[in-house]
């Protein structure tokens, strides 16, 4: 579903060294290097958020696409519930682990940052695509919600979604990845 | 007699009241809630030069509105953390003044226009609000989904082909049309109070954005029916009165 072909991804200018990655239905992969070489401007040029500037990057068409970016939702003052972000993306509360699914009728801004960035990110995860990118998803984290999403990743995966994950987490992209790219720092860099 | 009198400004009102409320959830969402201001003085001031001109004020008002709300979208990238919205609140504001201070004409209307004096509300005011208020409410009701998740989640929102333009287009003309008849009835800064203070004091204690906009609702409406009841009571100017009923209500819940 998704085929890229030594591509050098930016915005302003070229950020990553030349790129091979492919990705199959049902297929997790990480993406994983230093800080600094590109990992999520290479993520939002899968979405095509981000220019690529040389290269060749090939998405089935017709792709449903869902982003999890390392931003948070802005919901601090705003009376929104996480039934209703859930509602936004279409995504099913179905799921979800007991300590959150008990709190989906509080309003975000009450939760905590680990409970609210859980919901954030199952809102994409969950909501209907074919292609899902996720850049950094166990930040703010317990172990629990690591195991939890670990989980879910598969389950996701087995449903026949493609997933790219951003992770600076070894073991998380051990345990949740089918294999994994290593980017590598540009030449200039 | 009286009642036949009065029922034309109440029912206006009170559909503004209804509309407002709602539409300054949506605002405080976006963080534009300068733009009730600026939409109203922008109102006021093509009002006055409407009327110069040997148009109808009305026509004038929601004209410059309307023109306002949609041209501001082609300098968005230039006038951007609310800066068109200070520009056309000064402009709107200064173009009234000025307009106030050297036409006998305008002065009388710039007069009620920034006094609020909805007790001169006429039926064709009525009719513009019994039609207008549903199909802005639909209108609403339309692009909230879209409004929320473009502000929670804007990089979905784009990457799954939802296009942003006619989602603010859309809002940016609403706003900008409903404080235009708002300002005509309600005046600059009643219409103001109400866009403003129902949602500031609704978020702060709704559990949802569904009773959000309930609360929001409520407070408004009641607002109004207390500000009605006392403006003509006292007879006093009614943009004022509901003004200072909204600041006392929002100073004993904050």
């Amino acid at each position: 579903m998704l085929r890229a072909d030594a591509v050098v991804a930016g915005w302003d200018k070229p950020a990553t060294s030349p790129v091979d990655f492919s990705l199959q239905a049902g297929e997790i992969v990480g993406l994983t290097g230093p800080n600094g070489v590109g990992k999520s401007t290479l993520l939002a040029a899968f979405a095509g958020r981000a220019r690529v500037f040389s290269g060749h990057l090939d998405l089935r068409p017709g792709l449903r696409l869902a982003l999890q970016t390392q931003e948070v939702p802005p919901v601090d003052g705003l009376p929104l519930s996480g039934r209703e972000l859930l509602a936004l993306t279409d995504a099913s509360p179905d799921g979800l682990p007991p300590w959150l699914a008990e709190r989906l009728d509080i309003r975000l801004d009450r939760l905590s940052g680990g409970q609210r960035h859980y919901l954030a990110l199952w809102a994409v995860l969950h909501a209907p695509a074919d292609l899902v990118l996720l850049d950094e998803p166990t930040n703010n984290l317990d172990a629990a919600g690591v195991r939890h999403l670990t989980a879910h990743l598969h389950e996701r995966a087995r449903e026949g979604c493609g997933i790219v994950v951003v992770s600076h987490d070894a073991a998380f992209v051990a345990a949740a990845c089918d294999r994994c790219v290593v980017l590598e720092a540009r030449d200039d860099q | 007699m009286i009642s036949d009198l009065f029922l034309i400004p109440f029912l206006t009102g009170l559909g503004l009241a209804v509309l407002l409320p709602l539409l300054g959830c949506y605002l405080r969402l976006r963080d534009e809630w300068l733009a009730a201001l600026a939409y109203s003085h922008v109102a006021a001031a093509g009002a006055l030069l409407a009327l110069v001109g040997g148009l109808p004020p009305a026509l004038g008002g929601i004209a410059a509105a309307g023109l306002a709300g949609t041209g501001k979208r082609l300098f968005a990238a230039r006038l951007a953390g609310g800066a068109a919205y200070a520009l056309l609140l000064l402009g709107g504001w200064a173009v009234s003044v000025l307009m106030a201070a050297n036409q006998p004409m305008a002065e009388r209307l710039g007069h009620a226009l920034f006094d609020g004096q909805l007790y001169f509300s006429g039926s064709d005011q009525l009719w513009l609000v019994a039609l207008g208020v549903p199909a802005a409410l639909l209108v609403l009701r339309g692009l909230s989904a879209h409004l929320l998740l473009a502000h929670t989640y804007p990089d979905f929102f784009r990457i799954r082909g939802l296009r942003a333009w006619p989602t603010q287009i859309g809002f940016d003309l609403l706003a900008a049309l409903a404080l235009a008849v708002a300002t005509m009835s309600l005046g600059v800064m009643g219409a103001f109070a109400l866009v403003f203070i129902p949602p500031w004091l609704a978020f702060r204690r709704a559990g949802n954005w569904r009773s959000g906009l309930l609360w929001s609702l409520a407070i408004g409406i009641t607002a109004y029916l207390g500000a009605f009841a006392l403006a003509l009571w006292l007879d006093q100017p009614f943009g004022p009165i509901l003004a200072i009923l909204l600041v006392a209500l929002g100073l004993i819940v904050a």
